[in-house]
């Protein structure tokens, strides 16, 4: 690679594979999950979900190894232009995102706030649903959250003063933390009095707050994988873009907790008498 | 290694990481869905040639096709055409650089696509098919009125399309900020490229909104929420207004990238710098940030308070201040320029005069009080044809004829053009013009049939679709010449007028370009 002359600083991919298997695997999801919706058996996702998880490992396997090809300690594909564009992707990702809650934000509030939608119900949350005690488990669980973000920064920060052994605690302490929300969070949706088909409430409760709960084992595993690049050695103070993007996406999911906390676990239920 | 040699076969085409290659497959996929979508659109025509049913007996089959091709126009022919065919060739030409940002994902977002549009044509062929419009307005497309499996197919097409323009989207922005050649600063660059910037954020901030509205009908369908079910405490309106906010910058995707290719070429057909370089590119992006703001105005039926109908009159009404500037800059481009009437030219002009009508059929619209009168009406149809979707298909056209040499290598045979230009454009205007007097004398969209009332404009608008698919198979016919009679072209076949970058390379643009990346500096012409 080094005996080319390439003047520019950009990263000239090789064909691959996994662009085509990732579509095939959507169509298969797609189509194994509209079966199992039409009484197919669950097994009908399987296939599809599998060449996904497959086709996410592969294609990172492949980033990752040409962010380790490195020449004379830096590296030969990412150079500093690339970590920019990629920087870059991760940021404009995290804004799509945040407009997939939006829809879900926008369906909760026009139930809720009678000022903006004349079809706002006028008693919220609706007679006969027993919302979660806000200062409760969800309470909890956004002090864990948010104990997360600071474990997470405590870790990025030990990694650029080259301090590896807090990056590793740190990294351990956030994955442990997330693993606790998503287990918490398990533990209230099995024990809450109303289900996904009580009715909007339910509906917008679940979808809103298990889309949040998706996102967090997705930060999750992410964060993972950065703990075990972080064990063999990976990233340095000047080049860390997957790092950053996990922690990014990891603020991010915290964030949109901040934002749910508010308004659907305590605003939302704010209507209701709790017994004392 | 990858700078050495073209990869070929699946190699090549299956596993492509070059931004041409993707182009040409964006290309090809919009070609076929062209040929699909426009014979659903002309058996629609067949059916309204003459009052009574002629041929669709099935109603629920006329409104799968009228969903078919809505969904087949927007989704699979023009955003594939503009933003992933000429978006991948041209972006990243035109700023200088080697390829995209991201080029794996600039390939999954094309073999997302093709899934996608897999699934859409499957939807249209299980349970008697998607027979909800566009729109997918609940309760008719509620498990109530669509049990079958067709509106899930429907949904999931739609997610994976949403996925490839979403990822395609970020691909764009990136490519845009962060490998401009030095010198490109984004007040230099072409106004294409500023065209597909401001699409890509509507694309970024739009489409994830019609995720969430989709899931949550997908979860309606089957997994017993009640998002928009009014038993359950839900509201249908509720998906109106999420459909709509994507909606109303999804129809700015689908011109504002025509907006770029027609200041192009413009510009080189007029020997001038486009007029008003930075009011054109800050018009397309207030467009964009306006476009946000308007959703409603597609639901003043719906029992909107007056207050809330004024201001998305108002806010409506604003869209036509840049709009406009784009059209006056056009015009002062060209006066006092030296036109020349190629073919792209041509379609240049085309689509002025399409766009022009189609906005003032729109400032018309925007009025709450006219729009009461005119809400689903052949107005519309003919509205929203000639404003976006011929006016696309001209940009489109025009966008071939400019581009074709330098994709090919080849020239088109000119003449040949000018004639598939005339009868395509007469065409589609005695095709959509007559729809206005239909729609004004109160004929409703979407209905297989009319009262004998409305025969003659009826007629007058199925010979329209006919002149115009006689000029479809000729421009098929021009593409078989092309790539038969293998003129070459130069590396710039349109002299003076053409300035920007993928002129300054050979005819067909090499497998890679600008490994050494061009110093804008030193080229003082590019505005």
């Amino acid at each position: 690679m080094s005996s080319e002359a390439k003047t520019h600083p950009y990263h000239m991919v090789e064909p691959s594979i996994w662009p085509f298997t990732g579509a095939a695997a959507g169509m298969i999801t797609a189509i194994g999950g509209i079966m199992f919706m039409h009484g197919a058996s669950l097994w009908a996702t399987v296939p599809g979900f599998a060449m996904i998880l497959l086709t996410f490992y592969f294609w990172g396997r492949d980033i990752i190894a040409e962010s380790n090809t490195t020449e004379a300690g830096t590296s030969v594909y990412h150079s500093p232009q690339v970590r920019n564009g990629l920087r870059m992707g991760m940021l404009l990702f995290i804004a799509s995102e945040v407009m997939f809650f939006f829809a879900f934000f926008w369906a909760w509030f026009s139930n809720l706030i009678p000022a903006i939608s004349k079809t706002a119900h006028e008693i919220w949350p609706p007679e006969g649903i027993v919302p979660l005690a806000t200062w409760d488990l969800p309470f909890l669980n956004t002090l864990i959250l948010l104990s997360s973000g600071a474990t997470l920064t405590w870790a990025h920060h030990a990694l650029n003063a080259g301090n590896r052994q807090s990056l590793k605690t740190g990294l351990l302490l956030t994955i442990f933390l997330g693993l606790l929300f998503t287990a918490l969070q398990a533990y209230e949706y099995v024990h809450a009095t109303f289900t996904i088909e009580d009715g909007i409430y339910g509906s917008a409760f679940y979808l809103a707050t298990g889309f949040h709960g998706f996102h967090v084992i997705v930060g999750t595993i992410f964060l993972g994988v950065c703990y075990k690049r972080a064990l063999s050695g990976d990233f340095t103070p000047d080049a860390h873009v997957g790092f950053q993007s996990a922690a990014w996406y990891w603020h991010f999911v915290d964030a949109v907790w901040v934002f749910l906390f508010i308004s659907v676990y305590w605003y939302g239920s704010s209507g209701y008498e709790f017994p004392a | 290694m990858s700078q050495d040699h073209t990869p070929t076969g699946a190699r090549r085409w299956l596993m492509s990481t070059n931004h041409k290659d993707i182009g040409t497959l964006y290309l090809i996929l919009a070609t076929f869905a062209a040929v699909v979508g426009g014979a659903m659109s002309w058996y629609i025509r067949l059916e309204l040639m003459e009052p009574g049913i002629q041929y669709i007996d099935d109603f629920q089959l006329y409104n799968v096709l009228v969903t078919a091709h809505g969904f087949i126009m927007v989704f699979f022919v023009v955003m594939p055409a503009m933003i992933g065919g000429f978006g991948n060739w041209f972006i990243p030409m035109m700023i200088g650089a080697p390829d995209m940002a991201f080029p794996r994902l600039n390939n999954v977002s094309f073999w997302l696509l093709a899934a996608a549009l897999v699934l859409l044509v499957v939807a249209a062929l299980v349970d008697g098919g998607p027979g909800t419009g566009w729109t997918v307005y609940p309760p008719l497309s509620s498990a109530e009125f669509h049990p079958g499996m067709a509106v899930d197919f429907g949904i999931l097409a739609l997610h994976l399309a949403g996925a490839s323009s979403v990822l395609g989207a970020a691909n764009f922005i990136t490519t845009i900020f962060n490998m401009r050649a030095p010198g490109m600063t984004l007040h230099r660059m072409p106004l294409f490229v500023w065209a597909i910037l401001v699409t890509a954020f509507l694309l970024l901030l739009a489409i994830p909104v019609l995720a969430g509205a989709l899931t949550m009908l997908l979860t309606d369908r089957n997994f017993g929420t009640s998002f928009f079910i009014v038993e359950g405490g839900g509201d249908p309106l509720l998906w109106q207004h999420l459909f709509w906010f994507f909606g109303h910058p999804e129809v700015y995707i689908i011109i504002i990238p025509a907006f770029g290719i027609i200041s192009e070429i413009v510009s080189t057909f007029s020997r001038k710098p486009i007029f008003g370089y930075l009011g054109m590119a800050y018009a397309m992006a207030s467009i964009g940030v306006v476009g946000f703001f308007v959703w409603a105005h597609h639901m003043y039926m719906t029992g909107l308070n007056v207050d809330t109908r004024a201001y998305f009159t108002a806010a409506t009404l604003v869209i036509a201040v840049p709009t406009g500037i784009k059209i006056f800059s056009w015009l002062a481009t060209m006066w006092g320029g030296s036109i020349s009437f190629e073919t792209p030219m041509l379609y240049a002009f085309g689509f002025i005069w399409l766009f022009v009508m189609g906005g003032v059929t729109g400032v018309t619209l925007a009025n709450a009080g006219m729009d009461l009168a005119f809400h689903d009406t052949y107005f519309v149809v003919a509205h929203f044809h000639y404003v976006m979707a011929i006016a696309a298909i001209l940009a489109m056209f025009a966008g071939f004829f400019y581009w074709i040499g330098k994709m090919s290598g080849y020239r088109y045979p000119e003449g040949l053009a000018k004639l598939q230009f005339w009868v395509f454009f007469v065409g589609v205007n005695v095709l959509f013009f007559p729809q206005h007097f239909l729609g004004m004398a109160g004929m409703p969209r979407r209905i297989p049939d009319y009262p004998d009332a409305y025969a003659g404009w009826n007629y007058v608008s199925s010979i329209g679709a006919l002149i115009t698919i006689a000029g479809t198979i000729l421009f098929f016919y021009i593409v078989w010449r092309t790539f038969r009679d293998r003129v070459p072209c130069p590396a710039n076949p349109w002299g003076v007028g053409a300035t920007t970058l993928e002129w300054t390379v050979e005819s067909p643009a090499p497998f890679h370009t600008f490994e050494d990346m061009p110093d804008i500096n030193a080229k003082a012409s590019v505005e």
